[in-house]
Parts: C-alpha cells; structure tokens; sequence
C-alpha cells in the first residue's frame, strides 16, 4: 500500500497502483543480482565455476542465435507433451468420475506412475523410443498430467450434493449433470492444477532433452557445460525461466476467456 | 390430489428419519411444514421429488419442481440462465427456454438482472431468482424447502408478503417446509407439523383466515402451533 498525503476526494475511487503489485519481485531479484555481480567480482572467482550475471547476459546475447534455434524445439517439445497431458488428464479424469470401479482400477496406478524415477525412466525411453519427439513428449505427459488429474478428480466429486440433487430432480442424467454442474465447478481446481503442471513442463522438456536430443535448451545445457561454458548454461536457465513464466501466465489469459466467472 | 402419502418410512442405515408419515395436498393448495431441525423434512422432498427410494409405504406424488435449501445459482451462467436450467435440461431449446423464463423476471422483481452474475444479487434477489427456476419448469407441485431460511428478517418479511401474493396470482399448489411458525401461518391453507426424529405428523391444522392476514388474528393460530412443535 501507497501512503498518499492528499486524499483523494470521496466521491473518487482510488486507482490501484499497478507498480506497487511488480515492485516487491523486481526489488528482490535486483537486490540478488546485484549481491551476485558484487560477490564475483570482489571475490575473483572463475567464470567457469561462477560466471557474473552481466556475463551471463552479454555471452547469451553474443550467442543468442544458437539460444534461438535451441529455444525453439524446447518450445515445440513442451507444447506438444504437455497438449498430450492435458487430453490424457481429461479422459482418465472423466472416466474416473463416471466410474468407482475405473477409480478404484486407475488410481493407484497413477500414483504409482509418479513414483517412478524420471532420471531412471528418461533414458530407457530414448533407448526405447529413439531420439525423436515421441521420448520427450512422453516424459513431459508423465511429469505433468497426475496434478491435472488430480486436480480434475477432485474438482468434479466437489460438487455438491443438493446440485447434483437439484439436477436429478429436472431429470437430468449422469451426463447432463456432468455437463452443467460437474464439468464447470471443477474448472477453479483445473486451472489451479494446470498451473502447478505447467510449471513442470519446461523442466520436464529440458530434462528430457538432456539425456539425449539433437536440439533444445536441455543438450545445449549440456554440451556448454562440457565445453566449461558456465556462462552460457545460466543464460539457458533463464531462457527456461522466462517461458516457464510466460507459460504461467497464460494460463491466467486463459482462464479470462474460458471461465470468466472464477473469483481470483 | 396432487400429493398423497402414506405410512411413509424412511432410514439411513440404523437412523429411523420418516416414521409413518401420512398426509395429502389438493390441487391449488398451499401447505407447510413445521418440524424441528433435523426431523426428517428435507429428507421427505427428497422422497417427493423421486430422488430418493422409500424403506416403506405409498408415495403418489404428481411432478415436482424441487427448491433445495440452498439457492444453488452457478456462477457460470448469468442470472436468466440459471433460471432457465430446468427447462434446458428438460430439452428446450435455449432461445425459447431464455423467453420463458425471462417473461417472468418482471413480476420477480429481477427485470435488469437477466445479464448479471448471481452473485451481483442481494439475498432476497438469489431466492427470487432459485424460485422463479423452479416455478418456469411448470411442473404440478412447488417443493419449496425453506426457501426464506437465510434472509434477514426484513427482506423475509417482504419475500413473504410478495410469495403470498404471486401465489394467489398464479394458483401455484405449493408444499413449503419451515422453522418459522409465523411463516407458516402467514402463508399456509394448512400447517403439518412433524415430531423430532424420527418423523412422523403430530399436528394438523387449517387455516382460513383471509389473505393477506393480519399479525393479530393469526397469533391465537401461532400459539397453538407452537404448542404443538415440541
Ligand atoms: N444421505 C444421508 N445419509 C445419512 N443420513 C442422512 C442423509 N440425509 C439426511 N440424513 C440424516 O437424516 C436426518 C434428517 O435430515 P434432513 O435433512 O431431512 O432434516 P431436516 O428436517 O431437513 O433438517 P433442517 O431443518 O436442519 O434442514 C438428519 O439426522 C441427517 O443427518
Ligand atoms: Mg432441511
């Protein structure tokens, strides 16, 4: 909040501050920027072990053609892993609601799925399936589609039971009821999840990559930090950050158009 | 009749709810029910409107449209959309179910609130909105369960005086469950009241005093109902 020495007449609704919301992020990673520049420069420390951040900027910007083209398939890799997960989360989602018997059959297995160790489980793909999309994708979908599920899962059976009653009592069958009440009160459990798997997803990519690819963010990481390229490792970092940040904040964008209704 | 029950019984595993409750609604008539919290009453609409099967007894029940406790208004469709749900889950398209149910929003007192979202609705508004719901399904019986419960008293007091009125101008046949014996007495042909759980009828009594009614010629009726709601 803004101290204001005049206020602002009654009648006058107060604007609210947009910098006030950026300030206190902007602040923190400025002040970690500049606590990170000071510290390797004071302390004399090698770039390969600890490159500066205005380092970090400068050799990413001197590469940025080679971060572009690495960029790109990273993109392409989450988009269509994480599409994937979607369509899978909603069709188990769906099932399951409809059928205790499928709940009872699918859930464990699900669980069970994110027990298993991604760093095990990548390899054994690419040997299985190659070097292509398909490996990656498939990582992608097992790291992000449970909290879809979950979120799904648990959004339709929040529903409450005077709808479901209130729905019954116009005649509607499971599918109607499914349709009007269901479906839409778990959107605000959906989007919720779909943030949380959104976040995994970029991470999922570039893991996914690094242990084999012949392009993306992931093998550029890799093959830098080979060469002792710190520097330019961190600025694929943050090229990874940036799209995970933007990927989250679509999913605001989306939600506006999709269920305007949702009281943040 | 538009509503007949006998010996009605209903339990939740080894919860004895309905004990033999017996009554009938005619056609055009306007009942309450009191009971104590608890007793059983929502459970009997429940049974009413076919959503739930009796352990026992003859249920003869003309179609219902169903008022639940709770105003139930989804978020997701504006206020004229919510009151055509019934009738778009019964297959009517929506243009036609939207002039419907829109025809109405005037004697509601909801006219300029078609597009709005439920929750830009005050509370008497959100009843009047769940009610108007259940009325455009043109079904024979409204099962209206406390419909006021969650009001202040003012805006009760007027929603019942408006109830009132809207129902000698559409002859609606209505069962309304309550806890506010003055409600009951304001409104009703007939007062049933139910015993504590498990349920049965204790009391029954007709009321033909003219409408509106005056607070003073219903209180004699008011004392005898409370003496009977133990
Ligand atoms: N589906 C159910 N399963 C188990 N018990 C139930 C179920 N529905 C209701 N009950 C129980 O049956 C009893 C009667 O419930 P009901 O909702 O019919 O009471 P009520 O008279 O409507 O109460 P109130 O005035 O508080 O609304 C309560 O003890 C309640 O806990
Ligand atoms: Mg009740």
């Amino acid at each position: 909040m803004t101290a204001t020495l005049e206020r602002p007449p009654a009648a006058a609704r107060p604007v609210p501050r947009r910098p006030a919301r950026w300030a206190p992020p902007v602040v923190v990673i400025a002040l970690l920027l500049v606590g990170w520049q000071l510290g390797v420069t004071l302390s004399g420390v090698a770039p390969q072990v600890l490159p500066s951040p205005l380092r970090v900027v400068e050799q990413g910007w001197a590469n940025r053609a080679a971060l572009w083209t690495n960029t790109l398939p990273t993109l392409q890799v989450t988009a269509v892993g994480f599409a994937l997960s979607l369509a899978v989360g909603w069709v188990l989602a769906t099932a399951v609601d409809f059928s205790p018997w499928l709940r009872r059959a699918l859930l464990p297995l699900m669980i069970a799925s994110q027990t298993l160790p991604i760093i095990a489980i990548a390899p054994l793909m690419i040997l299985w399936f190659g070097f292509g999309l398909l490996p990656k994708v498939l990582v992608i979908a097992l790291v992000t589609f449970f909290p879809i599920v979950v979120g799904l899962v648990e959004g339709f059976a929040r529903t409450d039971r005077e709808a479901s009653n209130l729905l019954r009592s116009m005649g509607a069958s499971r599918w109607t009821e499914f349709r009007y009440v269901r479906l839409p009160g778990a959107l605000p459990s959906f989007f919720t999840a779909l943030r949380i798997g959104i976040t995994y997803a970029v991470t999922g990519a570039i893991f996914a990559e690094y242990v084999g690819a012949q392009a993306g963010l992931g093998i550029f990481m890799n093959q830098q930090k080979n060469s002792f390229r710190t520097d330019l490792v961190l600025a694929a970092v943050g090229v990874s950050a940036v799209i995970t940040l933007a990927l989250f904040a679509l999913t605001f964008l989306v939600q506006r158009l999709v269920a305007p209704w949702i009281r943040r | 009749m538009k509503i007949s029950v006998r010996d009605l019984q209903v339990s939740f595993g080894d919860l004895r709810v309905l004990d033999g409750v017996s009554f009938d609604v005619a056609p055009g008539e306007f009942v309450s029910i009191l009971g104590p919290s608890g007793s059983g009453k929502s459970t009997l609409f429940q049974v009413l409107a076919g959503l739930l099967e009796p352990d026992a007894g003859r249920v003869e029940a003309a179609s219902s449209a169903y008022m639940p406790q709770k105003d139930l208004l989804f978020p997701w469709r504006t206020v004229l959309d919510n009151t055509t749900l019934g009738l778009e889950v019964a297959g009517m398209p929506r243009r036609a179910a939207r002039a419907k149910a829109g025809a109405l929003f005037e004697p509601f007192g909801l006219s300029g609130f078609e597009h709005s979202r439920p929750d830009e609705l005050s509370g008497g508004m959100r009843q009047r909105a769940a009610l108007l719901r259940t009325v455009v399904q043109d079904r024979d019986v409204l099962l209206l369960d406390e419909p006021f419960g969650a009001l202040d008293s003012l805006t009760r007091t007027a929603m019942q005086e408006w109830l009132d009125e809207m129902r000698a101008r559409f002859g609606w046949t209505v069962l309304l469950i309550t806890h506010d014996v003055r409600e009951a007495v304001y409104l009703s042909d007939r007062v049933l009241v139910l015993s504590p759980r498990p349920a049965r009828v204790v009391h029954e009594r007709t009321i033909d005093l003219p409408h509106p009614r005056e607070v003073t010629a219903a209180a004699a009726v008011e004392v005898e109902l409370r003496g009977a709601l133990r």
